[in-house]
């Protein structure tokens, strides 16, 4: 058998939480006891119907599931080769994939009786995203984020004081994404009894790659439903962007065992990869562990984690979720690397032949699909995950064209 | 006998609890910390815990993170940490050192090359804080084939059938984390500390130290009554944290803390 047939044939993760190598509970035994129960609750309710049900509803009728899968003439034409698909989770309510995924956590935090949740944020969609459903649920919500995100990000931090929530700057570190991670798990040890932290991404320890992209992978099960009604076959190439990579595993993981539909993450390319100013451990990086898991990494060779750079805030992760290291090295997906300037030139096709525009993140998905599109034939199609909406970076945008808002 | 077992039964036939400082290596300089070691034993520590200085370190509060941090700023690495031992035991050869950091910089000098370097620079025990027993299968059988002791956490929500499972693993000592939170937090409950390590005590033979939320003479004299060991960190680094214009005084402050604890504990 081969490795790709392994991948596809075996469930994974395994009971520890391993996917081949990677993966596992490495985190200190102060945390052991609420992973533990975190699992067994997530183990009982993903096969209680009930829960399942009541996820499935509020994905229609809170979040505004199916997204559609659209179909971008122009930019085909445009480009000459395959069509190709977006996946609109921009068209998601908050305006991007990771509410699937909060909405999900929110009701195991309900089921737990948590009556506080924390979360760690990026770009700050997952922020709002939790402070979202906090809201709706009454909770109460905290969500740490780098202070240099704070900063880059200032929209989505009023967003989430709006929504009620706390939102705690984090200044540790390189004041980014890792570091409030950090502060987050801080926070659930010393609160562990009345908290449930919402990780934001398939990332972390056991069980939460597994749980957020068994939450995710409804973006992938609707697009392979609506590329069969749409063009009556499967896709050729899925593109999806990476950081933690929770809307790229939402995506790939129904098409594992469509061995045809070739996979392909999209990783923070930044200065360049020959740079070293980047946020892409898949493309340039080593196994090592973080975060609670073992994963790629972007480290110096003394172990220590180095600081990342990308354009776009919620990219801007030195680990990757410990599925993506296990599809990387069994060779089912494929990772490449795209520079902020490259996103940035698709951020602007797409808005301008398209008239959407996409988040950062997501511009890099869409910029390789502009770089691949054109060496396809017209019959054949790419799916790409629009993970989320633009409008947070239009401040970004901006600046870097000199403008000031 | 272990370095780290003959002092502990040696503490033990004198009716003594030992001290356990805790500083992270290489903070605020890596000029600083082999005397500080030899001070600090001066000042009465009977164990020395060494900190691995990382990027990330997770279980830990702002104080050790900072720590890190000016220890990072000079570049430490755990080659160089090994190296301070080295240096640390060619005028002492008694006390025991033990290492506490996370794994990533250990697996990325390789765990035999570690368990090499480390044994023979005269380390005596790893305390691994990101490595439960689950995942550490591997790297146990490496240390203890050099002659390592392993030694392990266990915390308030520590169940019974993991607390078996760690007693059989661990060597040394256990390090009971006596509240939770991370280092640097406050509020310690000595009885419900003493209750959870009688329990422990029913179930192993291994000494029992306790870390977290010790700050002051008065902390370490309660918790030296009912544990074996008393280990106190953040207490010591936020001193360090205090003196970094002023290095040449770190080690006769430092120092200074540990000899009020040693009396309230030896009183």
């Amino acid at each position: 058998m081969s490795t790709t047939e392994q991948t596809a044939k075996q469930s994974l993760p395994d009971s520890r939480g391993h996917f081949g190598p990677y993966g596992g509970r490495f985190v200190s035994e102060t945390l052991i006891a609420a992973l533990e129960e975190l699992e067994a609750v997530y183990d009982k309710l993903s096969k209680d119907p009930a829960f399942q049900e009541e996820f499935d509803r509020d994905l229609a009728h809170y979040v505004g599931r199916p997204s559609p899968l659209y179909l971008a003439e122009r930019l085909t034409r445009e480009l000459g080769g395959a069509k190709i698909y977006l996946k609109r989770e921009d068209l998601n309510h908050t305006g991007a994939h990771k509410v699937n995924n909060t909405i999900g956590q929110a009701l195991l935090a309900k089921f737990m009786g948590k009556p506080r949740v924390i979360a760690e944020t990026g770009a700050g969609q997952h922020g709002v995203a939790s402070a979202t459903v906090a809201a709706r649920l009454g909770l109460e919500c905290k969500v740490y984020m780098g202070a240099e995100d704070v900063r880059r990000q200032s929209l989505n931090v009023y967003r989430m004081r709006l929504l009620g929530a706390e939102v705690i700057p984090v200044t540790s570190g390189t004041r980014t994404l890792k570091d409030a991670m950090n502060e987050a798990m801080r926070d659930w040890v010393t609160n562990v009894d009345n908290t449930y932290y919402i990780i934001g991404t398939a990332a972390g320890p056991h069980p939460y790659p597994k749980l957020v992209r068994d939450f995710q992978c409804v973006i992938g099960r609707e697009a392979k439903a609506q590329c069969l009604e749409q063009t009556g076959r499967l896709p050729d190439v899925i593109i999806a962007c990476v950081g933690g990579g929770s809307n790229a595993i939402g995506l790939f993981h129904p098409f594992i065992e469509d061995e045809s539909v070739r996979m392909i993450g999209v990783e923070a390319g930044g200065y360049g990869l020959e740079t070293g100013q980047h946020a892409a451990p898949l493309s340039d990086g080593r196994p090592g562990v973080l975060h609670g898991m073992r994963t790629y990494l972007m480290e110096d060779d003394a172990g220590q984690i180095l600081d990342t750079h990308s354009v776009s805030a919620g990219l801007d992760y030195p680990g990757v979720g410990p599925e993506h290291a296990w599809l990387k090295d069994s060779g089912r997906a494929e990772y490449v690397a795209i520079t902020d300037h490259e996103a940035l030139a698709a951020f602007r096709t797409l808005t301008q032949v398209e008239g959407i525009m996409p988040a950062l993140e997501s511009s890099h998905a869409i910029a390789h699909a502009i770089k691949l599109a054109p060496q396809m034939r017209p019959d054949q199609s790419i799916i790409v995950n629009l993970s989320g909406r633009g409008d947070k970076d239009i401040h970004t945008v901006a600046a870097l064209d000199g403008i000031e808002i | 006998m272990s370095r780290i077992k003959s002092s502990f039964s040696n503490l033990k036939a004198s009716g003594r609890a030992a001290l356990i400082p805790f500083v992270t290596a290489g903070d605020p300089a890596p000029g600083i910390t082999v005397g500080l070691m030899h001070a600090m034993v001066q000042a009465g520590a009977d164990i020395i815990e060494l900190g691995i200085p990382f990027s990330d370190p997770m279980a830990d509060g702002p104080v050790i993170q900072l720590a890190c941090e000016r220890s990072l700023l000079h570049g430490t690495r755990l080659l160089d940490v090994l190296d301070m031992v080295a240096e640390f035991r060619q005028k002492d050869q008694t006390t025991p050192v033990v290492l506490m950091g996370y794994l990533n910089p250990v697996e990325a000098i390789g765990y035999e090359n570690f368990a090499k370097r480390a044994k023979d620079a005269g380390v005596d025990g790893v305390l691994t804080v990101d490595l439960p027993p689950e995942e550490s299968e591997e790297i146990v059988a490496i240390l203890t084939a050099h002659g390592l002791d392993t030694i392990y956490l266990i915390s308030p929500t520590t169940s019974e059938a993991r607390l078996r499972h760690i007693c059989d693993l661990g060597t040394g000592y256990l390090y009971y984390v006596s509240l939770k939170g991370v280092t640097g937090s406050a509020a310690l409950n000595v009885d419900e500390v003493a209750a959870k390590l009688s329990q422990v005590a029913q179930m192993t033979d291994l000494p029992l130290a306790v870390g977290f939320g010790i700050r002051d003479p008065e902390s370490a004299r309660a918790i030296g009554q009912i544990a074996d060991g008393v280990i106190v960190g953040s207490v010591l680094v936020s001193k360090i944290a205090e003196l970094v214009t002023q290095p040449d005084a770190i080690a006769s402050s430092v120092s200074s803390l540990i000899a009020d604890m040693r009396k309230a504990m030896d009183a």
